[in-house]
């Protein structure tokens, strides 16, 4: 299991791999709100958890369908299906080592980000804190869309609606708690822990169901 | 040890490929699938490893350590129609992964052979020294005997072999030939789909022949 970890970790950064592409992405699309928006700091500080939050989701989408395609497509999922380690957990080593070369570079890159947006500290580590506790949620949820999608030959954008509106709650917390650090009367905590609970749910829940789309994907 | 196939029956969307297959094969002993393009070969030993649900009939595997229940393709190495090998990771890598990826067979006897080193298993198919180069810089024979050494690094009593000599040059089938035969007389089990005659002895044939759903068996 630690091999295929490594494995995966390796081909995340080597030639091809999502993860330079996804921080380039999530720089890209939080470094055009300010052209687009206008110079209102005012407005930038305020707005800004928001957009770091919708540029990460976003990026998380991006590379979400890669994550079972690429070892369909060399054969090496048949090999994978074959063995007797419990499918959920190998499904879920993989699930760690795509987050850790895809959700981690951008909770990485976000407080960079966050100095784009002209946010404080207090709301660049909140926002950083919760894109921590959040991304591995949208990890999770994107492995079972990216399971379902396996076979057909574009996916890709599939992946990504499949997954969206299961996404959404990560973000309303993930974002409500970001603000919740600024803004006095909001209470940080509350929705914090709920995306917490989010992201633990989908952690039992994300890879039971991508184990089972993989064994009924027939070919 | 015996791998026992009984009624197998598959069906590729709605047309039934072959029906009512039943062989057992015992330690020592090679079947060898022949028939026309799409006579369902591949269908069959995709069946056999488990990675397409038969329509009717079922794979069973016994041997004296084996744990009853144990799914029949736990003991098998499966060399499909890809390498299952990454393009950007190195050949060493590669198979260093499937090595610790796979390990060795559990449920047999106690005294069942271990699976070759890396450098070991490169020489015996003939391409010791280029272990350090990346896979996808090797040429589509070399790919095929390199995929073909991910069968040497671990062991598995049942090797599924589909098309195995398919881009080499007789060099190399007779050292594919040479390695079967080995691993026979080590008391293991193969089952080939092959259009060339592998040239292993006694081995025994079924003659696949398509749509009809009618078999002919010769032994």
């Amino acid at each position: 299991m630690t091999a295929l970890l490594l494995r995966d970790l390796k081909l995340s950064v080597r030639a091809g791999g999502g993860a330079l592409i996804g921080v380039l992405f999530f720089m890209t699309v939080v470094a055009v709100i300010p052209f687009g928006v206008g110079p209102d700091l005012n407005l930038l500080s305020r707005i800004g958890p928001a957009i770091v939050w919708i540029g990460a989701l976003l990026s998380a989408l991006l590379g979400l369908d890669r994550m079972f395609q690429t070892d369909r497509e060399d054969g090496s999922l048949d090999l994978i299906l074959m063995q007797e380690h419990p499918l959920v957990l190998t499904v879920l080593i993989k699930c760690l080592a795509h987050w850790l070369g895809n959700g981690l570079p951008l909770v990485i890159a976000s407080p960079l980000l966050g100095l784009f947006m002209n946010m404080s500290e207090v709301a660049i580590g909140a926002t950083m804190l919760t894109l921590l506790v959040g991304t591995p949620a949208l990890t999770f949820i994107g492995a079972v869309g990216a399971a379902v999608a396996v076979a057909l030959p574009r996916g890709g954008l599939l992946v990504s609606i499949l997954v969206l509106p299961l996404a959404i709650p990560v973000l309303i917390f993930g974002v409500s708690a970001s603000y919740a650090a600024v803004e006095d009367p909001a209470p940080f905590m509350p929705p914090f822990l709920i995306l917490v609970a989010i992201t633990m749910f989908f952690a039992v829940i994300g890879p039971i169901g991508a184990a089972l789309a993989l064994r009924n994907t027939a070919d | 040890m015996r791998l026992t196939a009984e009624n197998l029956s598959a069906r590729r969307g709605e047309d039934l490929i072959f029906k009512d297959i039943s062989f057992r094969l015992d330690g020592g002993e090679c079947l060898v699938l022949t028939g026309k393009n799409g006579s369902g070969k591949s269908t069959l030993l995709r069946t056999v490893a488990g990675l397409l649900r038969p329509e009717t009939g079922r794979v069973t595997w016994t041997s004296d350590g084996a744990q009853a229940g144990m799914r029949a393709a736990e003991a098998c190495h499966y060399l499909g129609h890809r390498n299952a090998m990454k393009a950007e990771l190195s050949v060493s890598e590669n198979l260093s992964f499937w090595r610790e990826f796979l390990g060795n067979f559990s449920g047999g006897p106690t005294s069942e052979p271990k699976g070759v080193s890396i450098g070991e298993a490169a020489e015996q198919v003939g391409l010791g020294g280029i272990t350090h180069l990346p896979f996808g810089y090797l040429s589509a024979g070399q790919q095929r005997r390199m995929a073909f050494a991910k069968l040497l690094v671990s062991w598995r009593p049942v090797w599924i072999l589909d098309e195995p000599t398919a881009a080499l040059d007789v060099s190399a089938e007779e050292v594919f030939t040479g390695l079967i035969t080995n691993h026979l007389a080590a008391g293991g089990i193969a089952l080939a789909a092959t259009h060339q005659p592998l040239g292993v002895e006694n081995a025994r044939e079924l003659r696949m022949t398509g749509f009809e759903g009618v078999m002919e068996e010769m032994w």
